[in-house]
């Protein structure tokens, strides 16, 4: 099983520029390790000084908002697309 | 500083000078511009102002465009009018509109936030601009576009309001109408900004276009006679205009252009997209997305970027939000066209209802100022107001049959009045 995860610009400096990666992770808190662990760079900027993902980064599942979906207990399906956008724009 | 503005993180601080950027790529928050106001100082002041045109472009000396920048649209200096009719259907005393209902070029006041988006984004060098919007903002940049000479790619959702639909096509602006809603919409516009060199008002411009927001609270000000109001009613879509509006009464008050006074802020909303008014009343300080169901579509915003920002501009001036139904919101529309003579779209009707229902509640006093925000104009949303009005037959252009009708309507509303007084009785 795996899902495909659509990083935005913000976070390419602390990627090497990766803007895609393919995950195994089941659930959004093990996408987040993995992407800590393949990263490391962007560990620090994912999370707040709390230790919690900042607030402003919002995940997307297949166009839905993974909150509309449980969230983090949302389990990840073969195929997911997950995109991955920190501070969404405004009217 | 290089010029008097630059872009900085609103959370942790960290500058990035002037470029279309919306998004700190250390914490990755939304960035904000930051004015030099001792700079402003010197050229911010009343006289300055007054002898400026009669636009939005009076308070330039505070918006981020280059000096060497000419206008070319005269958005703004809308009317703030008195509202004694409206008052006293809904317990007010000392109430005002601000009227942008009437904002040129298209009407809303986004004309003002895309005045300034597409300054910038002509000094960027885009020959290509966009937006996600649910209508006023589409108007409102397809217009601009125009009159710039810019390629315009504008995305809205596919079951919005007929008319935006058309007053955005007709300016030549390419309307793609995308099978979702607003939030869809949005988040497709970050990835479309992140692959095309374009200019986005919303998404990389937004910090320069949030600005023009600023000018609805210069304005106010200046029209009571430079000074604040105890009260602003503002509506709330992605939250953005009621912290400007803050932000601007601020730097009023720190240049000394008017004297520091507590101003409360109250936020509207439609009970049917309410995640901003939700948050407040429950006491939180982070949203709840929700998935849009209301009329009041230019409000139709599920997850308000501005909507944490807006809770705290709220919460720390005493103020409250609250939210109102769709019948509720066509009520309104209908009372204030009724008793001042102002047609406003759906988001003026949020606006009304929650101000009449903030009096009602008591938490408006009656003597105390009070500004309620119109924000676009009701030719936009005619379609709910269909089948609100009766058409009679025709009468034959004769005086006769003038005299008759006449006499028959007259008949009909005594008739009303007469089960109105006997159902009091």
């Amino acid at each position: 099983m795996s899902v495909k995860v659509l990083l935005p610009n913000a976070f390419q400096k602390h990627t090497n520029n990766v803007r895609e990666i393919e995950s195994t992770a089941l659930n959004l808190p093990e996408l987040v390790t993995e992407m800590e662990s393949r990263f490391p760079a962007l560990r620090q900027h994912l999370r707040g000084e709390d230790g919690q993902v900042r607030k402003f980064i919002n995940f997307y599942v297949n166009e839905e908002d993974i909150r509309f979906l449980g969230n983090e207990k949302y389990a990840f399906q073969d195929g997911d697309e997950v995109l991955v956008i920190p501070s969404i724009a405004g009217g | 500083m290089a010029t008097f503005y630059e872009l900085r993180c609103r959370e942790c601080g960290k500058g990035y000078g002037n470029q279309p950027l919306s998004i700190c790529d250390d914490c990755f928050s939304p960035l904000e511009l930051d004015f030099d106001l001792d700079y402003a100082r010197g050229r911010f002041t009343r006289e300055a102002i007054a002898a400026g045109p009669a636009s939005m472009w009076r308070y330039r000396a505070l918006l981020p465009v280059a000096d060497s920048y000419v206008p070319t649209t005269p958005a703004g200096f809308t009317p703030l009018m008195a509202a004694p009719r409206l008052a006293a259907r809904i317990g007010a005393r000392n109430l005002y509109l601000k009227n942008d209902a009437v904002c040129l070029p298209t009407l809303s006041f986004k004309d003002r936030v895309v005045a300034v988006a597409l300054a910038n984004a002509v000094s960027f060098g885009f020959d290509t601009v966009g937006c996600s919007s649910t209508g006023n903002l589409a108007n409102a940049v397809a217009a601009g576009a125009a009159r710039l000479g810019l390629k315009t790619y504008i995305l809205v959702p596919s079951d919005l309001e007929p008319a935006k639909i058309l007053n955005t096509q007709v300016y030549g602006a390419t309307l793609v109408r995308i099978d979702g809603n607003y939030d869809h919409c949005n988040r497709l516009c970050s990835q479309i900004a992140e692959r095309y060199n374009w200019g986005f008002v919303n998404v990389n411009l937004r910090p320069y276009y949030a600005e023009g927001s600023k000018t609805v609270g210069y304005e106010i000000a200046e029209q009571l006679g430079w000074r604040l109001p105890d009260n602003v009613v503002v509506p709330m879509a992605g939250g953005s205009l009621i912290t400007k509006i803050r932000k601007a009464f601020k730097e009023l008050v720190i240049l000394g252009l008017v004297e520091d006074k507590p101003v409360k802020f109250f936020g509207a909303q439609a009970t049917g997209c309410s995640p901003i008014s939700t948050a407040v009343k429950a006491g939180a300080d982070s949203i709840e997305p929700q998935r849009p169901n209301t009329i009041a579509r230019s409000l139709a915003i599920g997850n308000p970027a501005d909507g944490p920002h807006a809770i705290r501009v709220i919460r720390d001036s005493g103020g409250w939000a609250e939210d109102v139904s769709d019948i509720e919101i066509v009520s309104a529309i209908q009372e204030l066209a009724e008793t001042e003579g102002v047609f406003t779209e759906t988001a003026g009707g949020v606006t009304t209802a929650v101000t009449a229902r903030l009096y009602a509640h008591g938490r408006i006093h009656p003597d105390e100022l009070t500004v309620s925000c119109i924000t676009g104009n009701g030719l936009k949303t005619t379609d709910v107001l269909q089948g609100a009005y009766e058409r009679h037959a025709a009468v034959r252009p004769r005086m006769t049959d003038f005299a008759a009708y006449l006499e028959e309507r007259q008949a009909a509303s005594l008739a009303a009045s007469g089960a109105g007084a006997a159902y009091v009785g």
